[in-house]
């Protein structure tokens, strides 16, 4: 029988949650590095017992840890994040240039082919790539250098690049994304990057329809369609049918389309999940009522699922890399709140039951489906 | 031998239990005791001062003998006492954060 792993970065530690296929009785281990902040934890997808994981901390920086049998045992790799060349400025809170300097490692993502290549996306924003399973790591410099770089800044998080997308149908296109630039594609494995944000407007910005300067908080991609993507924004949700060309948006009936989390059903490319929070200045959901919202149409037309969330007094948040699906049949969807529940659904959201109610805040959750 | 004491999360981090023999070579000062450190525990690169500035991260400071020697140039000589090894070095994580 299938077997899921959970993996979950926290504000405190990661966490591993193993089940069968039923996804009804789980195993929990951990913490792994208790006291860190983790804030990604992913595995290979051609070696499932190759795990990378971002730790850090306020007073002892990053550090890169790997895993080759599935998260029973770590071992800390190379942890140098050095930015290529003279690192320039980007545009701080108040306007003025200030220089790149890396705080941490938000997001990573093992390559679709090779176990030893990994890439990280970084605070302040870039993009790095390790091809010796996370010994050394080299950045992917185009995309700072490609022009609009000095005119980037943070959001209120930080200026991080938080999402990673390889495109399961083309090895040299890769998407990215970061707060508060936008998002980018490059189709030459790295070289070179331009921005695809046609179609966001972000009142919020001088130029609300401006090449860069949007607040994306997260996107997904369904394998099958590589072209097709959804994006979380800072407020809105969009698609996007041309591999990030033009968006449009696909809010539609949401009580709010602030948010952060946006995931694709495993089997279902038209079938998309969101959980909707209040507002920029109130991190929690509306109502008080802890909320997915699952789209069957590829948007526009959502419904609340709510069976087995509370739905009352809920102040928790979701964060962007905090919803994970796995591929069994019926596909599993999994997200994490700062309040420290990881919730899963082993029928496509229909109803919830929390697997774990009290880690640290969550930060991050992947899932693994394995065999 | 130079006695080192590290905070818990990094001797976590790097596999040490209690405190740390080192033979340094030369004058014994800052620089030269981490360049040891850091030459038999590579994963604690990066993690006590900056990898390329060498710079103490903020939230680290090295104490011994009662006195604070953060501040210290990183090439001046440790007090003769922990050079003997009748005083560690510590290098302590401030009480700070959440």
């Amino acid at each position: 029988m299938s077997k899921v792993r959970v993996l979950v970065g926290t504000h405190k530690g990661a966490f591993v949650l193993e089940s069968d296929g039923k996804r009804e009785h789980w195993d929990v281990s951990g913490p792994h590095f208790g006291g860190w902040e983790i804030f990604h934890v992913k595995a290979s997808p051609v070696d499932p017992n190759r795990l990378y994981a971002s730790q850090c901390s306020g007073w002892f920086g990053q550090q890169i840890q790997r895993s080759s049998d599935g998260g029973k045992t770590w071992q800390p790799v190379g942890n140098k994040f050095t930015y290529d060349g003279v690192p320039g400025t980007h545009q701080w809170y108040d306007g003025t240039a200030h220089p790149w300097e890396f705080k941490r490692v938000w997001h990573l993502e093992p390559s679709l082919t090779d176990p030893d290549t990994v890439y990280a996306g970084v605070e302040d924003a870039a993009l790095f790539r390790s091809t010796d399973g996370g010994e050394t790591w080299q950045e992917l410099a185009g995309l700072r250098g490609h022009g609009s770089g000095p005119h980037w800044q943070p959001g209120a998080g930080g200026m991080c690049l938080h999402t990673i997308i390889l495109d399961p149908a083309d090895p040299q296109r890769i998407f990215i994304a970061i707060s508060a630039a936008g998002a980018f594609r490059t189709d030459d494995g790295g070289q070179t990057w331009r921005p695809i944000n046609r179609g966001l407007h972000s009142e919020y910005i001088p130029e609300p329809t401006a090449e860069v300067g949007h607040c994306v908080h997260h996107i997904a991609m369904h394998p099958s369609r590589p072209g097709v993507l959804f994006m979380q924004k800072h407020w809105d949700v969009m698609r996007s049918d041309d591999a990030g060309d033009s968006w449009r948006e696909i809010s539609g009936n949401l009580p709010t389309d602030f948010g952060f989390a946006i995931d694709v059903h495993a089997h279902e490319p038209e079938t998309i999940y969101v959980v909707p929070i209040k507002s920029d200045s109130e991190h929690y959901p509306p109502d008080a009522k802890l909320r997915v919202y699952r789209s069957r149409t590829g948007g526009n037309e959502w419904e609340p699922l709510t069976k087995g969330l509370p739905q009352s007094d809920c102040y928790v948040n979701v964060l962007r890399d905090a919803m994970a699906v796995d591929s069994l049949d019926a596909c599993g969807v999994y997200f994490g709140t700062t309040g420290g529940q990881v919730y899963a659904s082993a029928d496509g959201g229909d109803s919830w039951a929390p697997i774990v109610r009290d880690l640290p805040a969550v930060l991050s959750v992947e899932v693994q489906t394995l065999p | 031998m130079i006695q080192v004491a590290l905070p818990a999360h990094l001797r976590t981090l790097a596999a040490i239990h209690g405190d740390v023999s080192l033979e340094v070579k030369g004058q014994a000062t800052i620089r030269s005791v981490l360049d040891a450190l850091e030459a038999r525990y590579p994963m604690l690169r990066g993690t006590i001062r900056d990898h390329v500035t060498q710079q103490r991260r903020p939230y680290v400071r090295f104490f011994a003998c009662q006195e604070d020697l953060s501040h210290e140039p990183p090439d001046a000589p440790l007090p003769a006492q922990v050079v003997s090894g009748a005083e560690p070095f510590f290098i302590v994580g401030a009480i700070a954060g959440g």
